[in-house]
């Protein structure tokens, strides 16, 4: 019965509601302004977190991703859907995660926050859904001629837990190294003393945020990658409603809690460079496209015992450390010195690898 | 007997593409498509059924299923 609801057109509508409620209800108890949950910037912060970067202004170990992965194992685990495997091109996969990490940083958001920029009157996030849309567009033509990473197999349980372990160990070091206030580190975490990274929602409702989306979306399979891709491959909204649902719920959130304020000018970390805010997530979107999956998907899978979601996570973040460490991200000034020779290697990279994986499967 | 299309250890949306390759070629009769996660059963199953074929049947097949789709 559950299972059924959550199959169906209703279920991925109320999960895309949720996020819808519950992002805006973040930014209001804390987090950075249009960004209540965005998995790219989050993985950035965590890199951050880390030290693989060292842009002192986003810096956070972030509750929600550790929350998206573990809600995704324990509603795998509920409901008997956990199942290692790995296998499929992980390289490939570990190469596309950093790339879209990359252009996502362009734009200064992933699809999630795109439709949240959207939603709280950012009208450059146009651009940038353009681009997810044109470069969604372009994988799907990829698919279409037979582009595939390969099967995976199924493996050790160990495999799969992986990356939960990971994120477990990161929730670790954030009760053994907390927050100091005036403290840039505490042990071997950094923090960010302005900026995006230091604002940022108290940590047990980030948390148990991240948990009930990461339950819910693993049930659902929300996809906000797999929305535009499935409308543009199949004519299919199955995934698409629940995209819809999310900016429409945000919207009247955001209205309601007085956070909406339309414009193009001097939006919350956004800038307004309109070709490099359509071109980073032109790479973004290919880059998902080619991968299967949206950042947030990525996390469900991984926490569900997609081994090879788990590499296209850690690519992202190692994609954070280098975005930041080459001056490839943007920030509000603008593209970054080095963002957009960034994506245009991306974008051929991307290519290369569309053209040259499409082998038959056997 | 009817057809199979293998879609074991292959990520969204392969699956769903095998099976729309499939049943454009052949338009009536039986398929059976495995897959290995839940995720590619609904896929499938959803894909199917808006082509106007029927699921008949869903059985577990090793660790995934074996999904048979059918139309007159």
């Amino acid at each position: 019965m559950i299972r059924k609801f959550f199959a169906s057109r209703w279920g991925i509508i109320s999960v895309g509601a949720f996020i819808g409620v519950f992002a805006p209800l973040l930014q209001k108890w804390g987090n950075p302004g249009n960004m209540g949950i965005c998995v790219a910037c989050f993985e950035r912060d965590i890199a951050g977190a880390l030290g693989l970067h060292r842009a002192a202004v986003v810096q956070y170990m972030r509750p929600e991703i550790v929350g998206f992965v573990l809600g995704a194992l324990i509603a795998a685990y509920l409901f008997k859907e956990f199942r290692p495997r790995a296998g499929s091109a992980p390289i490939v996969r570990f190469v596309l995660g950093a790339f879209a990490m990359i252009g996502a940083l362009v734009f200064l958001g992933c699809p999630w926050r795109a439709m949240l920029r959207l939603a709280g009157g950012d009208w450059n996030a146009v651009f940038g859904i353009l681009g997810l849309i044109g470069g969604i567009w372009i994988g799907t033509l990829f698919l279409r001629k037979g582009y595939n990473l390969g099967r995976a197999q199924e493996t050790h349980t160990s495999v799969g837990w992986l990356l939960p372990l990971i994120m477990l160990g990161f929730l670790c070091l954030m009760f053994i190294f907390p927050q100091v206030e005036g403290q840039d580190k505490t042990g071997v975490l950094f923090y960010s003393l302005k900026g995006p990274g230091s604002q940022h929602a108290p940590l047990f409702a980030a948390l148990g945020v991240g948990l009930a989306v990461g339950i819910l979306a693993q049930r659902t399979r929300f996809c906000t990658m797999g929305a535009f891709r499935d409308l543009i491959l199949f004519r299919q909204i199955h995934l698409f409603s629940g995209v819809v649902a999310l900016v429409v719920v945000a919207f009247i959130t955001n209205l309601i809690l007085k956070q909406f304020h339309p414009g193009f000018v001097s939006q919350p970390v956004a800038h307004t460079m309109s070709l490099w805010n359509f071109g980073g997530m032109v790479l973004a979107g290919l880059a998902f496209a080619l991968a299967g999956g949206c950042p947030g998907r990525q996390l469900f899978l991984a926490g569900e015992g997609d081994g090879d979601a788990a590499v296209f996570v850690l690519g992202m973040i190692v994609g954070a450390g280098f975005a930041h460490n080459f001056g490839l991200a943007s920030s509000p000034q603008g593209v970054g010195p080095h963002g957009i020779a960034a994506v245009i290697i991306g974008f051929v990279v991307c290519l290369f690898i569309g053209f040259t994986m499409r082998k038959k499967v056997a | 007997m009817s057809d199979i299309v293998d879609a074991r250890g292959l990520s969204c949306p392969q699956p769903v593409l095998l099976t729309m390759e499939k049943i454009k070629k052949q338009t009536k009769g039986e398929v059976a498509i495995l897959v290995d996660t839940d995720t590619s059963k609904e896929n499938v199953s959803r894909a199917a059924m808006s082509q106007g074929w029927k699921v008949k049947g869903v059985k577990p097949d090793g660790t995934g299923y074996k999904i048979t789709i059918a139309k007159k």
